[in-house]
């Protein structure tokens, strides 16, 4: 155990795939000899070589589509997009054809390949270096969608994503890059997709987050406490698959939700767990489920402040929740 | 400097002031970064004669299409510095209302269009915007500004792909300045030159010296004149060096060599402007000193003016979605003024 950033968790988690198995293989937009821009990939160009890192001319789509050609070959690239926002050069590659491939191919062909990108805002990087459109993949059958907010589970889902045979979207928080730090373990520690983490415990409220959402909410949890609302925050980690029993067993129990993202809220991520609460555990339900997301605007700049989702705006969410009658 | 120069004095005298202004704003834009009076900023640094030469070349009635590095350009448009660092500052007073990152600003009344982040986009468009003018029958031309990077982008085919299948009146110019980010020219492509690839779409591609005012000026303006005179498009290839950091989040010294960049420094846009209007004896040091303090003192006035605006109010945030309202964001907006009333939200 050693104490760590998530970017750490994730440069480790690629050293260490890379260590063991030949075939993966890292490639993307200033990845090598820069290590990435946010050092992501630090120090893996020395370490592997070009061959096994490889520096892409400036082409989204081109990355992607490689990848997936890579893995038709039976290799197990790890593809970057630089941010988020730069992804959609390669929608067509990921729509059509990694998240497909499997499908139309009756098994024959799998995309084995994940795709790392930084997303979210809290960085001043207006509307190009902040969106998140993880509802644009999650809406998307055959693709994966894997969102941590810990060193450890940077590291433990990258691992599993890099040996999952199917495509995986890594969506990292760049915001908490740095400030989320925490203890991560030894080796190959993987983690499994599909299980939601309890990040704090309570009994009153659900509160259901990911990526850099999550330590918002605990610290908006810790704000409501003082009030004596006990709110349970649970850290969804995927979205595709995602932890049903993790999400109906918490409302059961507490018979409030509220839902926390920094996407949008209209036909964002967060309609799909209301949906799902409403379909599974309606009559367990004691206030209308809420949702504290992102405004329904583009990514702003300077009041960006304003537009996402602030531990007051979050606290606030959970009290009125708390208090419905 | 290119001999033969049939550009005017005053045309040269104007340039050589505005790509000191350009330096000079430049320089400021990334300090005040480093000083966190602002939050970002792109230095084209080393890029003045390139940009100014291409500027200075347009009709001001053209459309520019710039990506996120062109102050020379804005400038040489007219653009105000006010109106640019209102921008940078992302105030109340600046016409984008802070909605985005410095340098990626645009306004109507210029033609110049509001630039994007993502590489490559504005390339199309600048086709697109070529072919409305011709269906209306006015006799400009559209430059998308773009680098060696953008090249390998999907919307640098398009464009060039359309511009040349419909004949259209685009200048496509590129700043070849070696380096996208960390990337230099060479892994870019394996093609010989930039200006080579528009062989294969069927039009001239020129590479001229981008640190070289007068042979930049040149190449536009007979671009400029090939495409009015209903002759279709040009790539040009300026061929110049990003001096500084890609951008104020980035660290050169990781990827390139300090011999290299001072290589460049010996190339200086500017030196090399004064070095020929000296030499013509079009001006003197003391004339050079004088600009050098008057753009400075200039730069100095828009800062002042841009820290002296507020950010822009809370509820703008809501604006310019769409022209007109709808029912989802008039909820979020009046709850977002809920909760700045009661102070759970500060502006
Ligand atoms: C589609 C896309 N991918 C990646 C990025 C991140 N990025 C910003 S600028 C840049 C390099 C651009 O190089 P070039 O076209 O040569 O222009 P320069 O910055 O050198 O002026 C990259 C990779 C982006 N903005 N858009
Ligand atoms: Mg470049």
């Amino acid at each position: 155990m050693t104490e760590a950033t998530l970017i750490q968790g994730v440069n480790q988690a690629l050293r260490i795939a890379m260590a063991k198995d030949p075939d993966v293989i890292v490639l993307g937009e200033d990845v090598g000899v820069n290590g990435g821009v946010f050092r992501a990939t630090d120090g893996l160009y020395k370490e592997f070589g070009e061959k096994r890192v490889i520096d892409t001319p400036l082409s989204e789509n081109g990355i992607v589509g490689m990848a997936i050609g890579m893995a038709l070959q039976g290799l197990k690239p790890v593809a970057e997009i630089q941010f988020m926002d730069f992804i959609y050069p390669a929608f067509d590659q990921i729509v059509s054809e990694a998240a497909k491939f499997r499908y139309r191919s009756g098994g024959e062909f799998p995309s084995h390949l994940v795709i790392r990108t930084p997303y979210g805002g809290g960085i001043k990087g207006g509307l190009y270096h902040s969106q998140s459109t993880e509802q644009l993949f999650t809406s998307t059958p055959g693709l994966k969608v894997v969102i941590p907010s810990t060193p450890a589970d940077a590291k433990g889902l990258l691992l599993t994503a890099i040996f999952d045979e199917d495509p995986v979207i890594f969506l990292e928080p760049k915001r908490i890059y740095r400030t989320a730090t925490g203890e991560l373990p030894e080796g190959d520690a993987r983690v499994p997709f599909g299980k939601a983490r309890i990040a704090k415990e309570g009994s009153d409220v659900s509160v259901f987050a990911y990526g850099a959402m999550v330590p918002q909410c605990v610290q908006a949890a810790n704000v409501v406490e003082k009030m004596g609302i006990h709110a349970e925050v649970i850290d969804l980690r995927t979205l595709v698959p995602i932890d049903v029993d993790a999400i109906v067993g918490s409302v059961e129990k507490t018979g409030r939700a509220v839902v926390v993202h920094e996407a949008p809220k209209f036909s964002g991520f967060g309609a799909e767990i209301s949906a799902m609460i409403a379909e599974r555990c309606l009559y367990s339900l004691k206030a209308p489920v809420l949702r504290v997301t992102g405004y329904d605007t583009p990514f702003p700049y300077t009041l960006e402040n304003l537009y996402l989702p602030s531990v007051d705006r979050i606290a606030r969410g959970i009290e009125r929740t708390a208090s419905a009658t | 400097m290119s001999e033969d120069a049939d550009v005017p004095k005053e045309t040269l005298l104007r340039a050589f002031r505005l790509m000191t202004l350009g330096r000079a704003a430049d320089e400021r834009g990334v300090n005040l970064q480093r000083q966190g009076r602002i939050g970002f900023y792109v230095p084209m640094n080393g890029q003045e004669a390139a940009q100014v030469g291409c500027g200075l070349a347009l009709d001001p009635k053209d459309w520019i299409v710039p990506a996120y590095r062109e102050i020379g350009v804005a400038l040489a448009r007219g653009i105000p510095l006010k109106t640019l660092f209102d921008q940078f500052y992302g105030n109340a007073a600046d016409i984008l209302k802070g909605r985005q990152m410095p340098c990626h600003y645009g306004y109507r009344a210029f033609r110049y269009v509001t630039a994007s982040s993502p590489v490559g986009t504005q390339i199309i468009l600048a086709a697109g915007i070529a072919q409305a003018s011709v269906y209306k029958g006015e006799k400009v031309v559209s430059v998308p500004f773009f680098g060696d990077g953008a090249t390998s982008s999907n919307d640098f085919h398009a464009g060039m792909n359309f511009a040349g299948v419909l004949n259209l009146p685009v200048i496509f110019f590129c700043q070849n300045n070696g380096w996208a980010i960390s990337l230099p020219r060479e892994k870019q492509t394996r093609s010989a030159s930039l200006a080579a690839k528009a062989d294969a779409y069927g039009f001239p591609g020129v590479q001229v010296d981008g640190n070289d005012f007068i042979a930049v000026y040149r190449a536009v303006q007979e671009a400029r004149q090939r495409a009015i005179a209903g002759k279709g498009p040009t790539l040009i290839e300026a061929v110049t060096f990003r001096m500084g950091p890609h951008s104020t989040s980035d660290d050169p010294s990781r990827y390139r060599k300090q011999e290299e960049v001072a290589s460049w420094r010996a190339k200086d846009p500017i030196e090399h402007l004064r070095d020929f209007l000296v030499a013509k004896k079009w001006i003197d040091e003391a004339g050079i000193d004088k600009i050098e303090e008057e753009t400075k003192q200039q730069v100095q006035e828009a800062i002042e003016a841009a820290e002296k605006s507020p950010p822009p109010s809370p509820e703008t945030l809501f604006d310019d979605v769409f022209h007109d309202r709808w029912r989802i964001l008039e909820e979020e907006r009046s709850e977002f003024m809920e909760l700045l009333k009661e102070g759970v939200l500060r502006a």
